[in-house]
């Protein structure tokens, strides 16, 4: 090895002791600071999957728009996909920050090489799912979320404190819709718990493989990118879910569910992780028709957003002469 | 002037605004940009708001009335909800723009903006209501409307000057908009007798500002108007385009489905 490689090496293990030195004293990593390119690469995947999820995400539930039951629900339901689209925003923005562009991560999305959350890949069938989905998925994402309130990377920490807002209200919204059809009639009941039986278990793996199937965890907790394991989080969930339930009066489709007074938590029964796989590897009910939709939208806007920019090109070219 | 007439005028304007607040929510969600997505959600949100308080108004009134002379017999007190999903086509009185379909983008933002521009001047005229009430919706939704045409004549501009393509879409959309554009200025007859006591806006005295902003956007847009076309009506009689009806299959369904549930 050259003097000056031996060097460079040196200098380069100083600075990422210096890095790494400043996540253990939780002090923020902004854009213009040094970073490892394996911390900038795991963070735009992390970020750019997150904000693919908030666009994906609008789609299962602007189905119901236009058939949503009052005008209130109506509303609140146009309001919240509204939110969604801008977490997307304020999340592409915060990736934005790491030297990508908005355009390449939708790129990247529309030709399949980007992942979003697996659950948007389940049907939206009755209106109860639009209750399901705030009070389940909205609910899981927030557990996810939270802790990210901390993460490391300061455009990231701050995208969430404010998306987590929103998301608790979404959260609220949903389990008080599913409460009025808990209360309901015959059909509107049934409407209710069917919901909760197919959202259940895609929620539960909301949080991703089991922690000893999970190769990024250390690294990411290492970084403060990730606080808690996918486990914990899990646990936390359903803990919490297992409690609400209760006052839906309905249940949870799970046999093995108990709580356990020695842990403290509720055990659970075994999660079908080959389901899980075969949706994050395209066979989920709905992975081509959200992905198309996607495509579609962007692609019907395509002579819009050309059209946006030559005006605003000639007026530049106006102004000048003027 | 009957209490009929004062409902149905505070039906249509309440109808004009969900209509064409159910058709841009449409879009939520498959915009061309996401900016542009949220603001034309925004702006179905402001007109579905809108219709709520003309709904609920309209059904104080309804209420008010004594039982012989009530539409809607079957339903003992009624709601805004109760207007707005439980009325077949020949009840609603929105003007046959707003329930044209939203085709491409370029057609929305005409319709947007050929809407909002009448809406300006009639809640501009509307806020000196005798009315108290249709003065006090005015006044509050002015501030949305005014953005509203802000943002679509500047949708109408940008296409309108764009490229060659997005010019010939937009002389496409006001080719499939233009005739439906003289309802907007056809008093119908539960209108006329609320105009002369100071009710309802009298439609020919916003029409001049109306032309006029018209005229400059779609100068500006490079867009041509075509003079002395046909126009369409019927939709402030309850006699619609065939559009309206698949619309209220789709957004009554679960009320009619399952009635008289609570959601
Ligand atoms: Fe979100
Ligand atoms: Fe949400």
């Amino acid at each position: 090895m050259s003097t000056f490689v031996q060097i460079t090496v040196l200098m380069s293990s100083a600075i990422e002791t210096g890095f790494q030195e400043k996540i253990d004293q939780d002090i923020r990593i902004e854009p213009r600071d040094w970073m490892p390119e394996a911390y900038r690469k795991t963070l735009i995947r992390q970020i750019s999957q997150h904000a693919h999820s908030e666009i994906v995400g609008m789609l299962p539930e602007a189905n119901w728009i236009t058939r949503a039951p009052t005008l209130k629900r109506k509303a609140t339901l146009i309001a919240k996909v509204q939110d969604e689209a801008g977490h997307g925003l304020y999340l592409y923005s915060s990736a934005e920050t790491l030297g990508v562009s908005r355009e390449e991560m939708i790129d990247q999305l529309h030709q399949g090489k980007a992942k979003y959350s697996s659950i948007f890949n389940y049907p939206t069938l009755t209106w109860a799912d639009m209750g399901a989905i705030g009070w389940l998925v909205d609910g899981a994402a927030i557990m996810n979320q939270v802790p990210l309130c901390r993460a490391s990377y300061g455009p990231y920490a701050r995208a969430m404190v404010r998306i987590c807002r929103e998301e608790s209200f979404h959260q609220r919204q949903g389990f008080e819709i599913l409460l009025v059809l808990s209360k309901g009639n015959e059909a509107q009941r049934r409407m209710c718990q069917d919901a909760i039986d197919r959202w259940w278990w895609p929620s539960v793996m909301m949080f991703g493989p089991n922690d000893d199937a999970s190769p990024h965890t250390a690294q990411s907790m290492r970084w403060k990118i990730k606080r808690f394991t996918n486990d914990e989080l899990r646990q936390r969930f359903v803990d919490v879910c297992a409690g609400q339930v209760k006052l839906l009066g309905m249940h949870l489709p799970d046999p093995d569910l108990v709580w356990n007074e020695a842990r403290q938590h509720y055990d659970f029964g075994p999660i079908d992780w080959n389901e899980f796989r075969e949706v994050i590897n395209g066979n989920g009910p709905c992975n081509k028709e959200r992905l198309a939709a996607r495509v579609k939208a962007h692609a019907d806007g395509a002579w819009v957003r050309e059209a946006a920019l030559a005006h605003a090109q000639k007026n530049s070219i106006r102004e000048k002469a003027a | 002037m009957s209490d009929q007439s004062i409902i149905d005028y505070i039906l249509h304007l309440g109808d004009n605004a969900l209509v064409l607040g159910h058709r841009n929510s449409e879009w939520t969600g498959h915009g061309p940009i996401l900016e542009q997505d949220i603001a034309l959600s925004n702006i179905a949100l402001d007109l579905i708001g809108q219709a709520r308080y003309y709904y609920q108004y309209a059904s104080r009134c309804i209420n008010a009335a004594d039982g012989a002379s009530r539409p809607f017999p079957g339903h003992e007190a009624l709601t805004e909800d109760v207007l707005a999903y439980h009325r077949d086509a020949w009840d609603f009185r929105n003007c046959l723009l707003v329930e044209q379909s939203n085709g491409h983008w370029g057609k929305t933002v005409l319709r947007q903006f050929f809407f909002s521009a009448w809406q300006f001047e009639l809640y501009g005229a509307l806020r000196h209501s005798r009315d108290s009430q249709l003065a006090a919706i005015a006044a509050k939704s002015l501030k949305e409307v005014t953005y509203h045409l802000r943002w679509s004549g500047e949708w109408v501009i940008r296409l309108g000057d764009g490229t060659e393509e997005s010019h010939t879409r937009m002389e496409e959309a006001l080719g499939d908009l233009w005739k439906y554009t003289g309802e907007l200025f056809v008093p119908a007859d539960y209108e006329k007798p609320l105009a002369l006591s100071g009710v309802a806006v009298d439609l020919a005295t916003i029409r001049p500002a109306w032309e006029l902003k018209v005229g400059e956007v779609l100068e500006a847009a490079g867009l041509e108007r075509k003079e002395g076309e046909w126009m369409q009506k019927g939709g402030k009689q309850g006699k619609h385009t065939e559009a309206l009806g698949y619309l209220l299959a789709e957004m009554q369904f679960l009320q009619r489905a399952y009635p008289g549930c609570e959601w």
